[in-house]
């Protein structure tokens, strides 16, 4: 950290939010497992394609679609248009499937689980055991018990470890299981919707992720059901020189509910490795889902070396009139984020919303941001992206709102921060705004003095000066958007909370 | 990396319509910017920078003819006491133009810069072009200098008397024009510079401007009505300590135009402000592209882009802000806006910032819409009828653009032609 620790501070940011990206810098999930892996061997081809879908144990047609998107990618070029830089990757100088030699034969339950990887998630603070109580979690005893349950799909490398609470929304209709399961015990779900949203031939990354992806969360929810519990996927990287490429599948029928959790870390090393995900939500007539991330992969140290390179598309499609769909995303990991969480608004009045705060430091980029498409009549979405910048890292917003001719009455509202501690850092916002009918409204914004006027009124009613009432106007905001997090992520997110908007630029 | 074939042979064909005049002192320049144009190829529509304009009708090898709007409206400014130079169809017209004399300005013909041994013009020509290429390409500025076939170069050492009008008459269904103009504003110089007419049926008009320590130009342009004409236009600025620069750009008809303007501020305290209405009606294709560089201390630069859209006509704004490391205590301001007239039109946007510094306040911000129902709704309630009242919203909404311009005279004329586009539609 001594690069931000030698970092003039300019007058206007205060202390507790310097100290915060400091902590926020420290990363505290560095160590790795000592476990017994097993491998396939190093690059990527279609025998690897072939091998990674026998380990599934998947039936023809899914491995008949890897072999077809592996073959797409051979045809298509990595993107260069993001503000990001890393050495060129070797793709075939990785290893794309990894699992612990203790999951050979899949367990049939918790218990049967090595330990060793029990105690992995333990001392992440995730753990794998039906409790009520969260671990880390301080007061949740006094909380009822309903409100406190999370379902948790654990992912190590390349394989699920296993899915909690099971059982429990087995009753209440919802499957929650890891993909490669789903492939086996629901073929006909996922036939139905895999890569109806980011389709096998959508960009570099999603390509190689449908060609190798080896595990990945599943969930369906029936029509009319709300999830009685929080759903989580914890990821951990721990073998080195391996890429993660998971695979996660939402599907919210008619009128359901989901809020879903997403978790990342992974061992301090000094190469860098590869992580590319896909994530689709298909979200029906009047269904909702919420999803959150606290993203911390490692970081890589101070000088660049080492960390996660985090490629990830992320897509809702809100199919069904009346739906909707929250991103809230906490990105703090990553040498390199090229993310953008992207809704679809294909439904009449539905409704997509995207929070984000993205924090990098010492040598991090991250070019993040979302894609709202209005393709339906009276719909809504809402972007807050705030963006902090340290020590020499590059932080991106990149989005697109997009206003169809059909998409009548429509309303967007983006606002994007950008707040830079010291000078050798960098903020940068490239958003694309294409209005193409008039009865739809779009403002984007970049600045912190639009607080809400009444609210500003009010406070300053009862004689807070004008600086004290935007202050907390702002962090009353933010909060809702840490808020909106589940309580696990929110303590990690919590951290962040004091980080005042001051000083910012747009 | 190679160019992409059809970029390749577009460029190819572009080159092959035309020869490079026999420049003298800047035939060095031309050939350096011939050879950017083969390296970077004319712009094509997979081209990340012409993703909202296409750029075909711009790069090919013939113009596309465009017929001669014919009223009986003066020309803009007429009323003004001006010095004049006309261009017809992009050649120097020496009968319709003033004597070029005024004092504290010297102007001379682009091809007599060598004869005259003019050294500042040489210094300038295609050089702040060159360096307008990074970090995004302008191939079609660099085709300028290299083929440009006529121009001025205006050397401004004192405050002249009255504004320079530089007037593009377009009588030919053909032309295709390329001009390129040099300015360089000696330190505390004043000046103001006025463009407008149509000036051909395809124009490629390219300016660059240097402006020394505590120089001053004020620029406003009119571009014509002429509905089949086609545009690009680049302007490069480059600015010492406390220059000052302030350009005003007013759009009405053309059925395409792309505005390019790039501004380097380069010592402390200048101060950039570019700005533009538009209004377009019909097969109207408007593109402002701005690129900003501080690249100074406690410098000011100003977007302001408004631009009023019917019956599918099409706006686009791509503006950046670009703060260097060091460039401390700037602050940058961009706004665009667009008002849609009806369903058809259509607003196509991409305001960025890139910022390198911590000590800066830049802000930007772009909306869309339609006219404001409540604010109709409280004029007709007054007794104003639906089209006045539209009117009046409409011009309210293109009134911060106009406010730019720092002569109130001129800011009427623009007002007036605004109005008078206003009523035509009714």
């Amino acid at each position: 950290m001594a690069a931000l620790d030698q970092t003039q501070v300019k007058e206007g940011v205060d202390q507790e939010t310097v100290d915060a990206v400091r902590e926020v810098g420290t990363y505290k999930y560095g160590w790795d497992t000592d476990i017994e892996m097993e491998y396939a061997p190093k690059g990527v081809n279609p025998d690897i394609v072939r091998l990674i879908s026998e380990k599934n144990e998947e039936p023809e047609w899914m491995t008949e679609w890897r072999l077809a998107a592996f073959e797409r990618w051979t045809k298509i070029d990595e993107p260069t248009w993001a503000m990001v830089h890393y050495p060129k990757i070797d793709f075939q100088d990785q290893y794309y499937y990894a699992r612990p030699k203790s999951m050979e034969v899949k367990p049939k339950s918790l218990d049967e689980v090595d330990p060793k990887l029990l105690a992995t998630y333990e001392k992440l603070g995730i753990p794998l055991k039906e409790q009520m109580i969260l671990a880390g979690v301080e007061g949740a005893e006094n909380m009822p018990a309903e409100g406190r349950k999370v379902a948790v799909d654990a992912v190590f490398d390349s394989v699920s470890v296993g899915t909690t609470f099971q059982e429990e929304l087995k009753k209440a209709g919802v499957i929650f299981c890891s993909i490669s399961e789903a492939i086996k015990e629901h073929p006909d779900l996922v036939k139905k919707y895999l890569g109806t949203v980011v389709p096998v031939s959508d960009n570099f990354y999603a390509t190689l992720n449908s060609a190798v992806f080896s595990d990945g969360s599943f969930v369906y929810v029936p029509p009319g059901v709300r999830c009685p519990m929080e759903l989580s996927t914890y990821f951990r990287i721990n073998a080195e020189n391996t890429g993660q490429f998971e695979r996660t599948l939402i599907i919210a029928d008619k009128g359901s509910y989901v809020s879903y959790l997403e978790g990342c870390t992974a061992p301090q090393r000094d190469t860098a490795q590869l992580h590319a995900a896909v994530v689709e939500i298909i979200v029906e007539e009047d269904a909702e889902v919420k999803y959150s991330t606290v993203q911390n992969w490692f970081p890589g140290d101070e000088n660049g070396k080492g960390g996660i390179y985090n490629f990830v598309t992320k897509r809702a499609d809100c199919r069904g009139d009346r739906s909707k769909v929250m991103w809230t995303q906490v990105e703090t990991g990553s040498a390199v984020t090229w993310k953008y969480p992207s809704c679809i608004l294909r439904g009449d009045d539905s409704q997509g919303e995207f929070y984000s705060i993205a924090i990098t430091n010492n040598m991090q980029q991250a070019d993040t941001g979302t894609k709202m498409v209005h393709l339906g009549k009276n719909t809504k979405s809402r972007i807050v992206s705030k963006g902090i910048s340290a020590g020499k890292a590059q932080n991106t917003y990149r989005g697109l709102v997009s206003m169809h001719p059909k998409a009548k009455n429509s309303r967007n509202y983006t606002q994007c921060d950008s707040l830079l501690i010291g000078d050798k850092c960098g903020a940068h916002t490239v958003p694309y705004i294409e209005v193409r009918n008039n009865s739809s409204r779009v403002e984007h914004e970049a600045t912190t003095s639009k607080v809400d006027d009444d609210q500003l009124f009010y406070c300053r009613q009862r004689g807070m000066d004008e600086e004290e009432a935007v202050a907390l106007v702002v962090n009353g905001f933010c909060k809702d958007v840490l808020q909106a997090l589940p309580m696990e992520f929110a303590m990690e997110a919590q951290q962040l909370v004091a980080i005042s908007l001051e000083g910012s630029v747009g | 990396m190679a160019l992409p074939q059809p970029n390749q042979t577009a460029t190819e064909e572009r080159l092959t319509s035309l020869t490079m005049p026999d420049a003298g002192c800047t035939r060095k320049a031309r050939e350096a910017a011939l050879s950017r144009v083969r390296e970077m190829g004319l712009p094509g529509r997979r081209d990340e920078y012409w993703k909202y304009t296409r750029p075909d009708t711009l790069v090919s090898a013939e113009a596309p003819p465009a017929a001669v709007f014919h009223n009986d409206e003066p020309m803009l400014f007429s009323e003004f006491d001006r010095l004049k130079i006309v261009f017809v169809d992009g050649v120097f017209s020496p009968d319709a133009s003033d004597e070029l004399e005024l004092e504290g300005v010297k102007i001379d013909r682009l091809e007599d810069i060598c004869c005259k041994d003019i050294h500042w013009a040489k210094e300038l020509y295609g050089v702040l072009e060159a360096r307008g290429q990074k970090p995004v390409q302008r191939p079609l500025a660099a085709l300028n200098t290299a083929f440009a076939t006529d121009g001025v170069a205006i050397h401004v050492t004192g405050k002249p008397s009255k504004p320079i009008s530089l007037i593009y008459r377009h009588e030919s269904e053909t032309s295709d024009a390329i001009l390129h103009h040099i300015v360089r504003v000696e330190t505390d110089a004043e000046v103001t510079i006025l463009e407008n007419g149509p000036a051909a049926s395809r124009f490629n008009k390219c300016m660059e401007i240097d402006i020394a320590d505590g120089g001053t130009l004020h620029h406003i342009r009119a571009q014509g009505r002429d509905h089949q004409r086609r545009a690009a236009t680049h302007m490069f600025t480059r600015m010492g300590s406390e220059a000052v620069y302030k350009s005003f750009t007013l759009t009405v008809n053309g059925v395409l135009t792309r505005n390019e303007q790039v501004v380097e501020l380069t010592g402390d305290d200048a101060v950039a402000h570019v700005s533009g209405a538009c209004v377009g009606d019909g097969d109207f294709h408007h593109d402002d592209t701005v690129f900003i560089t501080h690249d100074a201390v406690n410098c000011e630069s100003r977007q302001v882009f408004k631009k009023v859209l019917r019956n599918g006509a099409t706006g686009v704004f791509q503006g950046k802000i670009l703060v260097k490391e060091g460039a401390q205590k700037t602050d940058g301001y961009q706004i665009s806006q667009s008002l849609l007239l009806d369903d058809d039109s259509q607003f196509l946007a991409k305001p960025e910032l890139e910022i390198y510094a911590d000590d800066v306040a830049c802000s930007h911000g772009s909306t869309s819409g339609a006219i404001d129902e409540t604010a109709l709704f409280y004029l007709r309630s007054r007794g104003v009828p639906t089209e006045d009242a539209t009117d009046m919203l409409t011009l309210a909404f293109l009134a911060e653009a106009v406010e730019e311009i720092e002569d109130e005279d001129l800011a009427d004329v623009i007002v007036s032609r605004l109005k008078d586009w206003l009523a035509r539609r009714r």
